[in-house]
């Protein structure tokens, strides 16, 4: 089993709601987030183009911040979620400074927090509370295994990139394009 | 040719940016969050609601953690608005409910040693005050002296009790400073209005044609849904913006229009439409009014022409012109929302009608269907009191087809003016920021000094509460009933709100409020339930339905009554019109002394050294009555105003400076302003959100921040059709030798 998630940049609005919507879901303080989004534009008036995306944990195959974790707090969980267990995270940042996508944070609670596709709604049958709620429906989550899951037909289907893969890091989010 | 790239992070502060001294604690709690666990617990712990944070209305659950306490809300999945999914203010509704600087109990205006200031008040006090008010008001002038301005579900009680106590004065800001030109242009072209939300067969349409509308910047939920999903099945996108709009950005085709000329634009598609021959020559023939007056009204109309008005290229005019004939009928000219920008503003919601009209999409599937609304009995009462006089005595020959009470009117009408027998003594304002709401503050503002009494209700301490007579706290939808709402839809549908907990601190719903100021003013009669819980079971009982049911479902979809969604081929269809027929040619218009076609006019430039002034709406924000929201205001927590590099350079100006805006009027923003330089902006504009710049220092969270548009709104341009307060017509240039720590402090 592989997660991997793909986010359409082609219909996204950049309206926000993933950011908010994993908050409520996840308990993030306000002021923190395990999701946002970008907006990259290029060119000059009125020759533009405009590209929004929804960013998060990269879910890399190849984690640096696994690699650094000192105490084996942030591990690979199944289906290749990298997570970070609280109890044995002892706030190093280690994890924060390898990771190329700026994607975990301090907790004010103490420990560090990132993405973790929500694990428990997936377990559950459900979708990751960003994908469940995105108004249109650009985000697309499953396993890269099961040729027949929503990530799988859709990245057969579409051109897509991944983020700094020079990094080398080979991330499961993909962006489509 | 020289590529500008920018990069920015919309949403919350850098995550890897907030940290430092957090190092070495252990967490001690378990794994599982709140949210998680609520998740995860039982679903019978949810409980129905629909969305009051803006108009649309979704339908949704509303989930508590393990301590009760509310933590998320997210869409029902039967509900035709958000299929199941919220939009961020929706998501964010739960802000609403937490924010600690709602109103919190009723407070009433004290006036000591000559300083103005509030004092708290039992309801008692406050509802006695206020029917005391109200009967010598009554007395004195006619109970027609009191008026109501609204906004949001609470307006139904209010509107009850005004009505009971004899006078008409229902006013929506959502009227005449929005939707309202757009409602008479269909009323005069198809015979009916478009209502909310709007019959638009987004989904299944090949062709979007976006004027005046920057979907996915204003969240309608249900529209931008469709968007998404046309836009999945390959349909062609027209954008008309002087911005590069997120919608440009997924559109075929962009025109960077010069602003204040889309009417010739209009006028100009229409042109190749019918010189082309690229009508729907069946359904014009059959359905329409007056194509040869049209013909001959827009001969000179051409593509050449409307270049020397709007710079759009000609070749650009007659491509999009084809390409909307090419997916006719499946087509949609989007007839906006918020259309009070210069004017003439009916008429050139008339212009999208007719250009609909000619491509045969009213009717027709991917353009626009026949919606359908659940009927629900009203309460029986005894008839209301006939109105001795209306808003209209005091503007016999103006706005003649404003089918509603004008928001402004009233506001102009209460300003004392030795030319006018003034006639409203008495405001009572529900969940509208008439200070921000309405353009020409400083006239909003005379007209509150001559008032004798202004109640508002509000959850919020807005800036309309500070100068209230009485402020009444209404608790947040989630904390109350609320009446069923019916639709329209592609179905006929109702959703239930009910209060997912106790209000908090001293609030109560607005349907209490109204019906403890019935009984104290004698027309009880008229709220013949004593709580809305019995209305609502009554009510739904007739549905065949019932209020436990709606408890468990939240939302209850009927077939309707026919098949007939849209025209099947050949039907005879009758249009609630002058002729019957759709008229492109308007005999309302014509009937009323306008132009019975649409005529494009110029309007004024900005001068030397301003820029128009345009303002719109991000996905995140509801007006400004979401700007002190915690949740959304992490988000985004101020505006900024978007400058054109050409002219950033020729002013100094850098992304994230702060300014100072200053219109033609001399009027200054009240704070300063965070410049955005971008190409997304034509030179010859600005652009900000609307719903910053909160003078309000009781929101604490967004006082001070950003700047307000509808401060710099001083110059508005009247609709003479229908009263319609255009707004795009103000120009404002920039203060830069002034810091923002200067006026903080």
């Amino acid at each position: 089993m592989r997660y991997a998630m793909a986010v359409d940049t082609k219909k996204c609005v950049g309206c926000s709601d993933c950011v908010v919507a994993c908050q409520t879901e996840n308990d993030v303080p306000i002021g923190y987030c395990r999701d946002w989004v970008v907006e990259v534009m290029d060119g000059t008036y009125p020759q533009l183009e405009i590209e929004l995306r929804s960013e998060r944990c990269n879910q890399c195959e190849n984690s640096p911040c696994v690699r650094c974790c000192p105490t084996g707090s942030s591990h690979f969980a199944e289906g290749g979620i990298v997570l970070v267990k609280a109890s044995k995270c002892i706030g190093c940042g280690a994890c924060i400074a390898s990771c190329p996508y700026d994607a975990r944070y301090f907790h004010p609670k103490g420990y560090v927090d990132k993405c973790t596709f929500c694990i428990h709604r997936v377990k559950e049958g459900m979708q990751p509370s960003c994908v469940a709620v995105c108004p249109t429906k650009c985000m697309y989550f499953g396993d890269l295994d099961d040729p027949h899951s929503d990530v799988s037909v859709v990245l057969r289907k579409r051109k897509s990139k991944t983020l700094i893969p020079e990094a080398g890091t080979k991330p499961q989010l993909y962006f489509l394009i | 040719m020289a590529t500008r790239r920018q990069f920015i992070r919309i949403s919350t502060v850098s995550a890897g940016a907030v940290m430092a001294g957090m190092a070495g604690f252990r967490l001690l709690a378990s794994e599982l969050t709140e949210g998680q666990k609520a998740t995860m617990a039982a679903l019978n712990k949810r409980t129905p609601t629909y969305c009051e944070v803006c108009f649309w209305k979704c339908a949704g659950w509303v989930y508590k953690n393990d301590q009760g306490a509310i933590q998320k809300i997210t869409g029902n999945a039967e509900d035709m608005n958000c299929n199941g999914r919220f939009c961020p203010r929706g998501t964010g509704g739960v802000g609403m409910y937490y924010d600690e600087d709602r109103l919190k109990t009723p407070l009433i205006r004290t006036e000591e040693r000559g300083k103005q200031s509030f004092r708290e008040a039992t309801w008692d006090e406050a509802f006695d005050y206020i029917s005391e008010k109200i009967k010598k008001l009554s007395a004195d002038y006619g109970p027609e002296c009191i008026a109501l301005f609204t906004h949001g579900s609470g307006g139904k009680y209010f509107t009850t009790l005004l009505k009971a106590l004899g006078s008409p004065h229902v006013a929506a800001p959502s009227y005449a400073q929005c939707r309202g030109p757009r409602e008479v242009a269909f009323q005069a072209t198809f015979g009916q209005t478009l209502d909310s939300p709007e019959p638009l067969d987004i989904r299944d349409t090949k062709c979007l044609v976006l004027i005046g509308s920057h979907l996915g910047e204003n969240m309608h939920n249900g529209q931008v849904q469709e968007m998404s999903d046309a836009i999945d099945k390959g349909a062609t996108i027209i954008t008309v913006d002087p911005r590069y709009s997120t919608a440009a950005g997924k559109s075929k085709y962009w025109l960077p229009i010069k602003p204040a000329t889309d009417l010739a634009l209009l006028l100009a598609w229409i042109n190749v439409i019918i010189n082309e021959e690229l009508y729907d020559k069946a359904y014009v023939e059959k359905y329409t009014y007056g194509f040869e007056y049209l013909k001959e009204h827009v001969k000179d109309m051409t593509p050449e022409w409307a270049y020397g008005v709007t710079t759009i290229d000609p070749t650009v005019i007659r491509e999009t012109a084809r390409e909307m004939s090419n997916a006719a009928p499946a087509v949609i000219v989007h007839p906006g929302r918020h259309v009070t920008w210069y004017g003439d503003d009916t008429q050139r919601l008339r212009a999208v009608a007719i250009l609909n009209a000619l491509l045969g999409s009213w009717g027709r599937r991917g353009g626009f269907y026949r919606a359908e609304s659940a009927a629900l009995p009203e309460p029986t009462h005894p008839p209301y009191p006939v109105p001795k006089r209306t808003w209209r005595t005091e503007f016999p020959d103006l706005y003649k087809l404003a089918d509603v009470v004008l928001a402004n009117g009233v506001c102009d009408a209460s300003v004392p003016d030795p030319s006018r027998n003034c006639k409203f003594h008495g405001w009572i304002v529900n969940g509208s920021n008439l200070i921000e709401t309405l353009p020409n503050r400083a006239n909003t503002l005379r007209a509150i000094e001559a008032l004798e009494l202004l109640v508002v209700i509000d959850t919020m301490p807005m800036e309309i509460t500070g100068y209230a007579d009485v402020i009444l706290p209404e608790c947040t939808y989630l904390e109350r009933y609320d009446e069923i709402r019916t639709g329209p839809h592609r179905k006929p549908q109702i959703a239930l709100r009910m209060p997912a907990a106790e209000p908090m601190y001293n609030t109560k719903p607005a349907f209490w409020m109204a019906r403890e100021l019935a009984k104290r003013l004698g027309v009880i009669d008229y709220f013949p339930f004593e709580t809305l819980e019995e209305q609502l079971d009554w009510q739904l009982k007739d549905l065949g339905s019932s209020l436990e049911e709606m408890k468990k479902v939240g939302v209850k979809t009927f077939d309707r009554p026919n098949d007939d969604l849209f025209f099947t081929p050949g039907e005879e269809v009758e249009f609630f019109t002058g002729t019957g027929k759709i008229e492109l040619y308007s005999t309302l218009l014509a009937d009323g002394g306008f132009d019975p076609m649409p005529r494009y006019t110029k309007h004024p430039e900005p001068p030397e050294g301003f820029y128009r002034l345009n303002y719109g709406r991000a996905p995140m924000h509801t007006f400004g009555r979401t700007s002190n929201n915690p949740n959304l205001t992490d988000l985004m927590d101020e505006n900024s105003v978007w400058v054109n590099p050409r002219v950033a350079k020729e002013w100094g100006l850098s992304t994230g400076q702060y300014v100072y805006l200053e219109n033609q009027d001399g009027k200054r923003s009240e704070f300063p302003i965070k410049v955005r330089v971008t190409e997304r902006i034509r030179w010859d504009s600005v652009y900000m959100v609307h719903g910053f710049g909160h003078a309000q220092k009781k929101m604490r969270r967004c006082y001070g921040k950003g700047a307000s548009d509808a401060s710099l709104i001083t110059n508005v341009m009247l609709d003479p059709i229908m009263g319609g307060t255009g707004m795009r017509g103000n120009f404002v240039t920039f203060i830069t030798d002034l810091v923002k720590e200067e006026v903080a402090s």
